[in-house]
């Protein structure tokens, strides 16, 4: 019985090499890489970090009970729909994209150089498309709208290629076997095969572009980033927690529901 | 959904062999609407206004036009800002990615049976995650100064945030069968986790890291606007002086080092499945 376990030990194969070249290759790595840090911590760092955790757990809570226009509450409204028309502007603009990048249906040229500008897209930050979109429409939510749509193209896409790309042939076959036309084809053959992942990484990315709406304060592209970045910068932390507290909130709330409906589609 | 069935009762058919069966109606029609209803609200909110962006839409293309052609020769001052960018997320994501481990153990269901204490790491692990990275960064460059510090741990917390979570995940999808065999031999607790679930999740803990990685090189970038070091410094700078050639250059160049670091890490996560 030994005898068999030390037979099969010796059969193991040997990657001692690879595994401490790739250790080597890490140390470098962490080494080059460690030249970002400074342990310099001020004196002032210290005393303004007590500042911040205190100021953030006593948020203000007129503010954030207010239900006027400057409240958190209205803001938060704004902030969610900001996301989730930007999601649905997104997802829309998505659809031909990623069905002209994907490579069982267009030619492999097609395919790569459509990606090739899906990754562009995705490339540049929202600050510049902020900045871009700002000409057109002026400060406000409309522009954060239209930001937020163009960053979500990349990930959609991405994810929708995927789906496309696992696109069960055998179910257009046997349709066509009994005499669909292309139109029925689609409806009974496609549609159902895509629609729940697509409704589910529609989801996720609203999720993820609530997160990412204090990017969009920034550029003053409206929602609660704004009203943040000001109230941090002026190292106001009451406001600042108060506004955190609201968003930290709305995020956790609309994780747990968007994970429910996503564990939903996904399991039919 | 039995409300649901209540208001709408489900259409009776009759099959040939007189078996009757129920066709419950279809729910979409009722989310396609109320999702137009939120739609219309979220348009009235935000102000949406398909005829400016009609009528104004090309002044889109006016930056846009202005970054082409890039200025070539200002090449020779943004590798210093993109290795301090890549440089960021790769310690942030490395350090990031080290601390999820123990928390990531302490939130997986199949391993820890103190469930108050499994809920208590997991809710931490969210609340984390739900910090903007902006905000930490800012907050961070309070603390730690201006500069890549602040950005290394803004990126470290998001991706301990991240990677913690997704790793819980992978953890409680193992095979337990090797991990109770081997407590049933008597091995302790860690040496059963070393040796009969690390090697089951290693292979996805190094792909979801890969993954959070490439995210993060795109995310430092931008972190540079609250002077947290990196390229977002320069392309701050460069369009508070409208050198918008200059912002594109910046601009390709991140485009070039992204695609490259995609495709690396695209390779070694192929590799590993």
């Amino acid at each position: 019985m030994n005898q068999k376990i030390l037979v099969k030990y010796e059969e193991e194969p040997k990657r001692w090499i690879l595994q401490l070249s790739i250790a080597f290759l890490i140390g470098i790595m962490l080494a080059w890489s460690s030249s970002t840090v400074n342990y310099k911590i001020t004196a002032k760092g210290v005393e303004m970090a007590g500042c911040i955790i205190t100021g953030i757990f006593h948020p203000d809570t007129k503010l954030l009970f207010d239900l006027s226009e400057n409240g958190v509450a209205y803001l938060l409204l704004e902030t969610m729909c900001i996301a989730f028309l930007g999601t649905i502007v997104g997802a829309i603009l998505s659809v031909p994209l990623s069905f002209l990048s994907a490579a069982n249906v267009v030619a492999r040229p097609v395919a790569l150089l459509v990606r090739v500008f899906i990754m562009a897209i995705r490339t540049v930050p929202a600050l510049v498309y902020g900045l871009m979109f700002i000409r057109v429409t002026g400060p406000g939510a409309f522009t954060g709208l239209l930001t937020m749509s163009l960053c979500s193209i990349g990930m959609i896409s991405k994810m929708y290629i995927e789906s496309i790309e696992d696109l069960d042939i055998k179910i257009l076959e046997s349709l066509d076997a009994i005499g669909c036309t292309t139109l029925q084809k689609i409806r009974y053959g496609i549609i159902p095969q895509l629609f729940p992942d697509f409704m589910s990484t529609i989801i996720y990315r609203f999720d993820m572009n609530l997160r990412d709406a204090t990017v969009l304060g920034m550029v003053g592209a409206g929602g609660i980033g704004a009203p943040l970045i000001y109230a941090m910068n002026a190292y106001r932390w009451n406001e600042a927690g108060a506004i955190l507290t609201g968003l930290i909130v709305l995020i956790l709330v609309i994780e747990v529901i968007s994970t429910k409906i996503r564990v939903k589609l996904a399991r039919g | 959904m039995g409300i649901y069935n209540r208001i709408l009762k489900p259409r009776k058919l009759q099959l040939s062999n007189k078996k009757v069966i129920e066709e419950p109606i279809s729910k979409t029609p009722i989310i396609l609407i109320m999702l137009f209803i939120a739609a219309c609200i979220s348009a009235k909110i935000t102000g949406f206004n398909i005829h400016i962006l009609l009528k104004r839409g090309g002044k889109f293309f006016n930056i846009l036009t202005q970054m082409f052609p890039p200025k070539l020769s200002y090449v020779n001052n943004i590798w210093n800002p993109l290795f301090d960018t890549i440089k960021m997320s790769l310690l942030g994501s490395m350090t990031g990615s080290i601390l999820a481990i123990p928390f990531a153990i302490l939130a997986s269901s199949n391993l820890v049976f103190n469930r108050f204490f499994m809920l208590v790491i997991r809710f931490l692990l969210s609340l984390v995650r739900t910090l903007p990275t902006l905000v930490t960064a800012l907050v961070a460059t309070y603390i730690f100064g201006l500069g890549t510090m602040a950005g290394t741990v803004a990126i470290c917390i998001f991706t301990f945030a991240y990677v913690g979570k997704q790793l819980y995940e992978q953890i409680e999808t193992v095979d337990m069968g090797a991990y109770e065999a081997m407590e049933a031999m008597g091995a302790n607790k860690t040496y059963a986790f070393l040796a009969a679930i690390l090697p089951q999740v290693l292979p996805a803990y190094l792909s979801i890291c890969l993954f959070c990685f490439e995210g993060n090189v795109r995310y430092a970038s931008i972190l540079g606007y609250v002077g947290a070091g990196g390229l977002g410094l320069i392309i701050n700078e460069k369009i508070g002086w409208r050198e918008y050639d200059s912002v594109g250059m910046i601009l390709v160049v991140l485009f070039i080092t992204v695609i490259i670091i995609e495709a690396l890490s695209h390779y070694i996560r192929l590799r590993l499945t």
